[in-house]
Parts: C-alpha cells; structure tokens; sequence
C-alpha cells in the first residue's frame, strides 16, 4: 500500500516537473484557444507573427474571433460562469477598468521571457506596457488620413481635418466620445501637453463639442476598424480618422493612394488579457507569454505599422514582410511622428467616459 | 372551522335525512361526490397538460422580467465591497460634514479588505463604478485610494485618507456614500428620466446637454405611432381585397403578403439599405430620370425615414391578418342590403362596413404599436443617429457602457408605457373584442 502511494505521488510530482519546463504540453489532451482580437488587418498580423509559429511549435488549435472593442462580452461571460474566450486583446482603458473589476485573471510579470538579449521582461517591456492584469503588445494610434489622388495639397494639421471651408467634403469619425473631443481640442489650438488638463474643466468639454459641433452635419461615423479605409477608398468621406495601421496597410498592401497625417495623433496600447475562469487559462498564459516574446513582437511589426512594447523588438524591426518599405517610420512612437502627439489617458477615460459618451450621444440624437 | 362551512354541513345532513333516496354510484359512493371527484381529476390532468407551457412562461418570461425589475432598484455594491461601513454609515447625520474618525477607521479598513478581493461584485472597482454614475470624474479617487489604504497600518485614519486625496474632504462624497451604499435605490429610474439626486438628497433635472432618455422615449413613442398610422392606411385597402376577390386572385395576394413575412428580417433590412442608400437604386432612379442632380441624391436612410420605411414594411402583416380574418367574416349581403335600401356607398360603408372591422382594427394597432415600440434591430441597422429608438439606448448599456441596472429601469419603464397603453385600450375597446386572426 505504502509503496502504491510512493509512486503515485512520485507519478504526480513527475508529472508537475514535466508540465513546469514543458507548459505547452502539460495536459496531454490536444488543446483549443479562442483568441479574441479586433479584426482585419490587425487579427492578421497577429495570425502570421503569433498563430502560426504558436500552432507549428505546440498544435494547439487557434479559433480566431473578431470584436470591436469594450468589455461588456468578457463580463456577461464571467458573471454566467461560461467563459468562451480565451484571451483578449483589449484597449488600455477597459484593461484597467475589467481588472479594477475582478474580470480578469492576474498575470505575474516574473513569468514573463526575458527579452532576446537577456534582459529581465519587467525591464524590456516599456514603461508603463504591463499590468497587474494584462501585458501590453503594441503601440498603436488613432491618425487621420485622406485620399492623396483627390487632394492634391493635402492636409497638414489637426485644424485642417476640422476646416470644412479649406477642405470641402465628408468627414469619417469614430462613433464613440473617446479621442473625437481630444482632436477637437487640439485642432482649436490646445497644446498636446494640455488637452486632458482641459479636457477636465466643464468649460474644456464645451469647447471640444463646440469644435465637433462645426463639422457633425458633414460627419459619417464608424464603428469596426476596418471601415475607415473603406470609406475613404469608396469617397465616401474626404478624410476620416483611422489606427494608423489600417491605413499602412491599405498602402503597403493594397496600394491605395492614402496619406497619413501624423499631427495630433492619440496613441494607446493594446494588452492581452485573460477572462477569469477561461477554460483554457494555462495555454492562454502560455500563448501570452510567446506572443509576446522579442521575436514575435518584431515579427508583427512586419505586417503591420504598430510599434512592439519590447525595447528588445525594436532593432529587430526591418522592412514590410514582402515590400521594400521601411518600418520604423511608420510607427506611432518614431520621434517623427511625435511632435504632436497625445498619449490616450486611461485614468481620464476611465474616470469620464459613461459620463462623456451619454452627452455624446445626447449631442449625436440632436 | 367557520360558520359557513359548519351551516354547509347541517344543511347536508339535513338533506340526506329528508332524502334517504340519494342517488348512488355502482360502488356505493353518493353520485355527487364522485363527480365531484372525476371533476377534480380532469381538471388536475388538463392543468399537468398545461404544466409544460407554464413552466416554459415562468422560465422565460416572469422570473427574467423579474429579474429586471429587481436589478433596476436593487443594487447592493456597497454593501458587498464595504459591508461594516455601508452598516455604519446609515446612522450618520449628513450635517456633520464630514464623519468621525471611528467611522472613517471603519472605512478604511473595510477599503483595505476589499482591495485584496478579486470576487467578481466585491471589488473597489465595482463601488468606483457605482460611485462614478453619482459623481462623474470620482472613479479614481476610490481606486487609487484602495490601493494606498493597504499600507496603512495604524491611524489616525481621517488625516491619512486626506493626505492621499483632498477630495475626501469634500462633504458631498460621503453624502452620495451614505445613499450609494443602501441596497436599495431610485437613482437608475432618476438617470432614465434624465434626472439625478443633488448631494444634499433633493431630485434634480440632469444638465440639458446630458439629457437624452425622455427625448428619446418621446421620440419612439411618436415614430411608434407614426408607423401603426401608416401600417393601418396601407394594410386596410389590402385586407379588404383579400377578404372580397376571388379565391384565386385573393389567395396569390395573400402569398404576396406572407411571403415577406416568412423572410428574415435581417434580408429585409439590408435589402432597404440596397433600395434606399445615396448609391441605391431609389436614388439611381431618380438621378437617371433627371428629376435630382447627381449631387443632390436624397438621404432616405441612416436617419429616421429609413426607420420607419423599413419598420412599416416589417410590421405590415401584423395589421393585415387581423384586417383580414375579421373582414373574412363579415357577409358581404350586408353592405347590398344597405346599398339597396338606397344608402351610398361611403354611408354604408361607414354605417356598416367599417363598425364591424373595428376589433380587428384594434387588433392590429395594439400589435403593431407594441411590436413597434421594443423594436430593436431594424432602428440598429438602418436609423443613424437621429432613427434610433430607446431599445437600442438600452442595448448600449448593456452592451458598451455595462450600466445594467440603468438598462434595467428603462426597460422597466417602457414595459409600464405598454402596460398603461394596454389598459387604456382595454377601457376603450376591451380586450374581448380583440381579433387576431
């Protein structure tokens, strides 16, 4: 009896030491993540820089779906106690606010790899990349664009995209208070630097609404990521705001006349998070972690134009994967593209967005 | 025992003694308790072959508009995340200003506590929300506040919760604690009648530029209205000549009617996008027979016109069926009678005609105006910004701002619109006379 134990227990901390160096294949059973993320160009990038060589090295089958953003799914799955999502590439803002909730699972950063040179992942990772909850992928950024075939001196400045009298015609904006009332208050003339800190004062958002208020007659508002560069592609619009990916893309891939305009940009990060009780927490944390690794952030960064959280990753970024198109100025953070750029306040949003959006959308039903 | 039963007794007896010839059954019992008792048992099986039915009710449809009704009043965050304190603070007098010490020490403690919870509904962050929707801006404060607490080991605990934040000295944010953190709660019903509760407890109407559920709940009342007006003026002439041609021309019609009906809904909403859009076919038209310039196409769609086209063609067959199987049983001898007693047409129609569609009239308009009413999909895909109706404000609490108690009380708040309208109809035309086909 006693040696039936020995060896049980002896079977059972094998198999913990098997599954502790080897994560990927510590259930035997063959594995299933649903890996939710926003769509289009972007869910790309990721499928050939993390699905595929995650699929090649582990097997695990990959369900990729598409959302729009928010944390209302990853709430009504956690409080039905049937959690279908895996892992989720969620905003900054609803990362913060899903994990002040309890939605999410907590993810120990010593866990994370270390960068490509060594570097331990709580230095690699840029400042401000990781959470108790969630582990930051990209830089991304919310620009606008235009069609450089029918506007031959383009637009240079957040003003412009607001000056209907310059530059006649329709206007794609996203559906939503968030980085509209930021643009506003820039193209009126506030400093990068300032905008939340006016943006804070009643008297700041009447001005942001004022300045929406010149171009709604003329606005066409979009929800999913992948329509603006349809919408601009089509003519519907003249010019739309737009993640500036969508519009590298639409360039780089599909050869489209489009022309980002880098001035007053709003940039944020996308992060990984895990919903609680997701069925397949090990294999997601495990997915996390090699998605998230040097290699693979560099990967992404060669499909689409959105800046990797590593330092690491970043002097591994080259060229576009099957053109001669250099990457590194296309990303939000290169200093470039920075001189007039606001980075999204979490805390602000966080703090005043089911305020903001209902007089958005008291202002919208006007 | 009561009186009544004791008298009912005596007069049993009575009467078996007076009759000694009661009637009995084969077995010996008295005919009329065993038919009393068959009765019982029928009546029991025909409610079993109903149990299915009222259990699938109960189900779907009482315990989850329950469930509603209870969210949008019950909340109970406060004293889940800071249960000794939301006790406590119930017996504070709000004209302190600011509270005691021991009172704030429980505070923290209990803030300290639910910091380390990461059960979902028990969490700082879930009160951070809750406070959020009295005070905007205020999220942060409780969030921030919460993590700094979990260092702090001895007190005094009132000038330790100042020297994190100054907003603590504020009256007003423990004011809205003492009424957030009772379980019960009216402010969901105030913020979906655009109003909210002042610091001091007194009930205000919100800022003008934030108001939006009543507007919005006027609006859907009105285009509600609007579309049961143009569905009852469309479907009447069509009911009539589906209840009066011939077999066979009236049954092709019919088909023609149903036919959409057997649709889905999403084909017949996207296929008015394809008719309507700038690029769409009405449009073409228009621009190809010169009577609009190509730069002048009319927006039909993505606004409130789209809307009710859309919803009008979708609801047109819950006012023509009704329409017509009340019309189907009106004997055509009588309008003749009325005609050859030498009344004109439109006096016998009025006269006689149209007072005998009346219940199928009433039908179709309540049918229509409460399917109108909660409509949800079709407003979503085609009414743009100023089309939408207040189902689809609802669905965006639920599903982008997670305010579900709020969906809860304008759900709530449009169930009692329909009910009210219910029972007015009821007074004015009664339910009896309704004919649904």
């Amino acid at each position: 009896m006693k040696t039936l134990k020995l060896l049980a227990s002896t079977a059972v901390g094998a198999a913990l030491m098997v599954g502790a160096s080897a994560p990927s294949f510590a259930d035997g059973h063959a594995k299933e993540l649903t890996i939710v993320s926003w769509g289009g160009a972007y869910t790309k990038s990721q499928v050939e820089a993390y699905h595929k060589p995650y699929i090649e090295k582990t097997g695990t089958k990959i369900n990729s779906e598409d959302y729009n953003g928010g944390i209302a799914e990853i709430k009504a799955q956690v409080e039905a106690g049937n959690v279908s999502w895996d892992i989720v590439d969620v905003e900054l803002s609803d990362a913060i606010r899903a994990c002040d909730e309890g939605l999410l699972e907590t993810i120990d950063h010593s866990t994370l790899p270390a960068g490509a040179d060594g570097t331990p992942a709580t230095e690699d990772f840029i400042k401000g990349t990781l959470y108790d909850c969630a582990v930051a992928n990209i830089v991304w950024s919310t620009i606008f664009a235009y069609d450089s075939s029918k506007i031959s001196d383009g637009p240079k400045t957040m003003a412009d995209f607001f000056d209907l009298k310059k530059f006649p015609g329709k206007r794609g904006l996203r559906k939503g208070a968030k980085v509209n009332l930021e643009f506003a208050l820039i193209a009126d003339g506030v400093a990068a630097a300032d905008v939340y800190k006016i943006l804070a004062t009643p008297e700041g958002v009447d001005r942001a609404f004022a300045k929406l208020d010149t171009i709604k007659s003329d606005v066409v508002w979009w929800e999913a990521g992948a329509q603006p560069p349809q919408l601009l592609a089509d003519g519907e619009v003249t010019m739309t705001t737009a993640y500036n990916g969508r519009i590298f893309n639409a360039v780089a891939g599909e050869g489209k006349p489009f022309e980002i305009v880098w001035d007053g940009q709003v940039w944020d990060l996308d992060l990984w998070v895990i919903p609680k009780g997701a069925k397949n927490k090990d294999a997601a944390l495990d997915f996390l972690k090699f998605s998230t690794a040097t290699e693979q952030l560099a990967k992404q960064a060669s499909w689409i134009s959105y800046g990797p959280a590593r330092k690491s990753s970043a002097s591994l970024v080259g060229k576009y994967h099957n053109k001669d198109i250099d990457m590194g100025p296309q990303m939000p953070t290169d200093p470039s593209n920075l001189t007039n750029a606001v980075q999204n306040n979490f805390e602000f949003w966080a703090d005043n967005a089911d305020q903001l959006n209902e007089r958005f959308n008291a202002w919208l039903a006007k | 025992m009561t009186d009544a039963t004791l008298s009912g007794m005596d007069n049993a007896a009575q009467r078996a003694g007076a009759d000694k010839k009661a009637l009995l059954a084969a077995d010996g019992t008295p005919l009329k308790q065993k038919l009393a008792r068959t009765t019982r048992r029928m009546k029991f099986n025909a409610f079993m072959l109903t149990l299915p039915l009222v259990l699938f009710l109960l189900v779907s449809f009482v315990f989850p508009i329950g469930e509603m009704l209870v969210r949008s009043v019950y909340n109970p965050t406060g004293s889940n995340v800071v249960p000794q304190f939301a006790k406590a603070i119930q017996d504070w007098d709000e004209n302190e200003g600011i509270p005691s010490e021991e009172l704030i020490e429980i505070f923290v403690k209990d803030l300290a506590t639910a910091a380390k919870n990461r059960e979902v509904g028990k969490t700082v962050g879930n009160l951070a929300t809750r406070i959020n929707y009295e005070i905007p801006g205020s999220r942060s404060l409780f969030t921030k506040t919460a993590r700094k607490v979990r260092r702090l080991e001895e007190g005094p605990y009132k000038e330790a919760l100042f020297e994190i934040d100054k907003k603590w000295e504020n009256p007003n944010i423990w004011r809205t604690l003492k009424r957030v953190t009772r379980d019960y709660t009216l402010s969901f019903y105030l913020a979906a009648t655009d109003r909210k509760f002042d610091p001091d407890g007194s009930i205000v109407r919100a800022d003008e530029l934030y108001q939006i559920y009543l507007p919005i709940l006027w609006k859907t009342i009105w285009l509600s209205a609007l579309i049961t007006a143009l569905c009852f003026i469309i479907a009447y002439p069509v009911s009539y000549l589906l209840a009066t041609l011939p077999l066979r021309t009236s049954n092709l019609l019919m088909i023609m009617v149903l036919l959409p009906f057997w649709t889905s809904l999403l084909v017949r909403t996207s296929a008015w996008i394809a008719m309507l859009q700038k690029e769409g076919i009405i449009n073409n038209i228009l621009v190809y027979l010169g009577l609009i310039g190509n730069e002048h196409r009319i927006q039909m769609i993505y606004n409130a016109t789209g809307t009710v086209i859309a919803m009008v063609h979708i609801l047109l067959p819950f006012m023509i069926l009704p329409l017509y199987s009340v019309m189907k049983t009106i004997p055509p001898t009588y309008m003749r009678a009325a005609r050859s007693m030498g009344a004109s047409g439109t006096y016998a129609f009025t006269k006689v005609y149209f007072p005998q569609t009346i219940p199928g009239i009433a039908a179709g308009t309540l049918l229509v105006f409460i399917l109108a009413i909660g409509y949800y999909i079709t407003p979503a895909l085609v009414g743009g910004n100023d089309g939408l109706l207040i189902s689809n404000l609802i669905a965006g609490h639920i599903q982008r701002s997670l305010n579900w108690s709020l969906a809860a009380a304008l759900g709530t708040i449009l169930l009692v619109v329909v009910l009210t309208l219910y029972w007015v109809y009821n007074r004015l035309v009664g339910v009896d006379n309704l004919k649904f086909g």
